[in-house]
């Protein structure tokens, strides 16, 4: 719901690198997003869709790395994929509760300038 | 890992076909892709939320600083944050500071209800947006008069999905949920609930009448939250409240 803000957040960290780099246009934006970050990929790219055209970085494509999230039972220390749910029961012992180990990430990972 | 069950995105389960739209095509992870000759490329890693859990993180050290104890409450719009922390309120204030932080799109109208003798109380209007952020939450205090204040309850925007993602450097997560939702709310919204220290069911009054499976919803609640302190309190007739005010006497 709050994808618009996220991806403000990214073009700011763009058009700033962009400036320090000297480049002069933005060929691509890569960002990483896990399972479990609480952003809806499909929603991000329409937010990118829509702010990007009057942006400095009007021509950049968006390519988005989706992380599956890892979480580690606290019982039996088994790592499973819990899916996109924050639910996390062990498939191994069945206890509930566990730590994540990937899945929460919402990263700007890399630029390329051209 | 190997023996995990695998999630299938999209499957018909029973008669109910169910499109899962967090795993379509575009997302699946992109192939590195060649860089033209002549390009630059920057490698960054730069958390987008980072600029909130540095505020976050200040907000901690700020409250800490003053012996501030900050609560974060969330639920669905009308599951009844406001009406508990008024009763909190009429059974604490005068006994220990408390201090009111309330954030909604629009209208100051929870802040009036939550007015009480002796209780800074502000507002913060979001204008539309979805959450409070920590950012909000720092300018909300420094609005209020915190000498001496030791309980700091956030009301946070009605939404059992977004606010969960925005530290705001509060010392616990409250969640809160009514009976007259459905006893699966934790299965359906879970980042709420696994972020979650305390989960408070509300309205057990109009539970029986809601044919609101009390037990059920407990054990969702615990499968959703099982690090999760449960209360389950009326704030209408007072049933349940002594032990979440005892639990907040305790944090002290």
């Amino acid at each position: 719901m709050h994808e618009l803000g996220i991806a403000q957040a990214a073009l700011q960290h763009v058009l700033a690198q962009a400036e320090r780099a000297g480049a002069a246009r933005v060929g691509r934006i890569v960002l990483r997003i896990g399972e479990l970050s609480g952003v809806d990929p499909d929603s991000l790219r329409f937010a990118f869709e829509a702010i990007l055209p009057t942006s400095a970085a009007a021509d950049a494509q968006l390519e988005i790395e989706a992380i599956t999230a890892v979480a580690r039972c606290r019982s039996c220390n088994l790592e499973y994929s819990p899916g996109p749910t924050a639910l996390f029961e062990c498939p191994h012992c069945r206890a509930l509760g566990a730590d994540i180990l990937h899945g929460r990430e919402l990263d700007l990972v890399r630029i390329d300038f051209t | 890992m190997e023996n995990a069950p695998q999630p299938s995105p999209t499957a018909a389960t029973d008669d109910v076909v169910i499109v899962d739209v967090r795993d379509p095509a575009d997302t699946l992870p992109a192939p590195p892709g060649d860089l033209l000759p002549g390009a630059l490329r920057v490698d960054l890693q730069i958390p987008l939320l980072d600029a909130n859990d540095r505020r976050a993180a200040e907000n901690r050290a700020t409250f800490a600083a003053r012996r501030i104890q900050a609560l974060n409450f969330v639920s669905s719009p009308g599951a009844g944050k406001t009406t508990l922390l008024g009763r909190t309120l009429d059974a604490l204030a005068g006994v220990i500071p408390c201090a009111v932080l309330v954030g909604d799109l629009e209208t100051a109208n929870d802040a009036r209800r939550l007015r009480r003798p002796g209780v800074p109380v502000a507002q913060i209007t979001t204008g539309g947006c979805c959450h409070l952020d920590a950012s909000m939450v720092a300018r909300g205090a420094q609005a209020l008069t915190l000498d001496g204040v030791r309980l700091l309850f956030i009301e946070n925007v009605g939404n059992l999905v977004c606010p969960a993602s925005f530290d705001l450097g509060e010392n616990r997560r409250i969640t809160l949920v009514s009976s007259t939702e459905g006893e699966d709310k934790p299965l359906k919204y879970p980042p709420m609930f696994s972020s979650a220290h305390v989960v408070i069911l509300t309205k057990i009054d109009v539970a029986e009448a809601m044919d609101f499976d009390r037990a059920l919803a407990r054990e969702n609640i615990r499968r959703a939250a099982p690090q999760a302190t449960i209360f389950e309190v009326s704030a209408k007739t007072g049933e349940g409240l002594d032990a979440w005010l005892s639990y907040l006497r305790a944090m002290l």
